[in-house]
């Protein structure tokens, strides 16, 4: 595993409150991790907190998966 | 008129979580005051609250993981914390957890608070300067909205009948009890979950009250004789937080279930001084017509009243009150019982009236008058039994709570024994 994939599945963990084996790559954060659409915000925030990025609306709302969130932050820190 | 009875208690309070160990507490005479420790004071007028006592939840302490998960709660401030603890204590107590849908539509939901998210708020607005708008977090209005009490409480448990909040300052939670009662008196509910809920011992909360000059500042090295109602070296009001619940039932829904019943509502007046935005008028006449309002509508006379808990917050507003309180009992002073229990819980803004109301409920149940701790020097002569520092087991068949709050908004809920 990667370390930006570690560092997504710790935050993950944090604020949605699930299991670290239940994020999977293709694990959707509403349909899978119980979140809802304010939790997804929060999360695309903190993910920029970490990661000193910024993801706009439109990308933010491409990012429906853990393997969503792991594939745009590596592109994005290219 | 539909009659409206207590069926459930619940209480976070600086005593205790709990409403049984916070009532044990209050009888013994204790005080919830201390320095604060949630944040670092020093640099404040006030260095001293009545803290809520955190713990692992034993010996009466508040967990906070015993009543809302870990990623809930970071999502709300601590007014809807208390809140949800208070709720969820009366509900059990009532025994009221419908899973029918027909219960949960005639069930509603009225917990206010005076000042809602005043942290959150703090907390965000430092954020925005300091790193922008775009790192505000979603959580944070509904986190911070006043009448998310009352919507948390409603998901929770599924209750869909009037959901409603009041904002009066700390007059909240009487009010909440009064309208919720009414809302049951005019059927549109049969069930009522009512309150207050506050929070607002945090850097801009004292700093707000302290510009006010509304709050103790002399008792650094002493804060547990801080609160001193009618005491003549009183210096202002020491903040509390926490939140009292109560579950509001019509009679005839409470006795067909075979629930316990701890009084009844029967009267409820309020008032408006049209006076001053921090200060009552002067002459009393807003609190002794909400106190007369209230006995009006119970169909009693003073002489029916047994015990007042005062809202005597330990400012130059509580000989106003006694003497409001002296003027609408006449000749009946003698006999009655007047104690202000902020001298052990401090005073908790927008849930004070509610644990208050509970406390007349405790009152009436047990044929007790909690004391008025820290009154050694009366400021003035009183023709009423203040109970200074020491309870009275006494008969009380009827009970009268006063709330009073910046605005000149004034409330008294008016508690009788059920028989049986």
């Amino acid at each position: 595993m990667s370390d930006i994939a570690d560092r997504v599945r710790k935050i993950v963990v944090e604020h949605l409150g699930v299991e670290e084996e239940k994020v999977t790559e293709n694990a959707s954060f509403i349909d899978d991790l119980g979140a809802d659409s304010l939790d997804t915000v929060e999360l695309v925030m903190a993910f920029e907190e970490e990661f000193g990025i910024e993801i706009p609306d439109d990308a933010a709302e491409t990012i429906q998966t853990f393997g969503d969130a792991v594939k745009f932050i590596k592109e994005a820190q290219q | 008129m539909r009659r409206v009875v207590v069926t459930g208690l619940g209480m976070v309070s600086p005593l205790a979580c709990g409403v049984e160990e916070t009532w044990k507490r209050l009888l013994d005479g204790k005080s919830g005051a201390g320095q604060i420790e949630r944040f670092d004071a020093s640099h404040l007028a006030t260095t001293y609250a009545c803290e809520v006592p955190l713990g692992d939840g034993s010996d009466g302490t508040f967990n906070p993981d015993d009543w809302m998960a870990a990623k809930e709660r970071r999502k709300v401030d601590d007014f809807i914390l208390y809140g949800m603890a208070a709720a969820d204590q009366a509900v059990k107590d009532a025994g009221w957890t419908p899973e029918d849908e027909e219960s949960r539509l005639r069930t509603g939901v009225m917990i206010g608070s005076g000042i809602g998210g005043l942290q959150s708020i703090a907390e965000t607005a430092v954020l925005i300067k300091e790193k922008g708008p775009r790192r505000v977090s979603p959580f944070f209005i509904p986190g911070a909205l006043i009448n998310l009490v009352s919507g948390q409480v409603s998901i929770r448990y599924g209750f869909k009948g009037p959901n409603h909040a009041v904002v009066t300052a700390c007059s909240t939670g009487a009010h909440a009890i009064g309208d919720a009662a009414r809302l049951i008196q005019w059927g549109d509910a049969d069930v009522m979950i009512a309150g207050g809920a506050e929070s607002p011992i945090s850097e801009i909360g004292v700093a707000g009250f302290n510009a006010c000059k509304a709050l103790s500042t002399k008792r650094g090295n002493d804060p547990q004789a801080a609160s001193r109602p009618y005491d003549e070296d009183r210096d202002g009001f020491v903040m509390g937080e926490g939140a009292g619940v109560v579950v509001l039932e019509e009679y005839e829904h409470a006795v067909a279930r075979g629930a316990k019943i701890y009084a009844e509502v029967i009267g409820y007046g309020l008032s408006g001084d049209a006076y001053h935005i921090t200060a009552p008028a002067e002459d009393g006449d807003g609190g002794y017509r909400s106190m007369e309002a209230a006995l009006k509508r119970a169909g009693i006379t003073p002489e029916d009243v047994d015990y007042i808990n005062a809202h005597g917050t330990s400012t130059m507003a509580d000989t106003i009150e006694l003497g409001a309180v002296e003027r609408l009992m006449g000749e009946a002073a003698s006999k009655a019982t007047m104690s202000s229990t902020k001298s052990s819980i401090g005073h908790l803004l927008g849930a004070a009236g509610a644990i208050e109301a509970i406390f007349c409920t405790l009152a009436i149940r047990d044929q007790v008058a909690p004391p008025t701790i820290n009154l050694d020097n009366p400021a003035i002569e009183p023709k009423l039994d203040l109970a200074p520092n020491t309870k009275r087991e006494r008969e009380i068949d009827v009970a009268l709570s006063n709330s009073f709050g910046f605005g000149g908004t004034n409330a008294s809920l008016v508690l009788r024994r059920v028989a049986g």
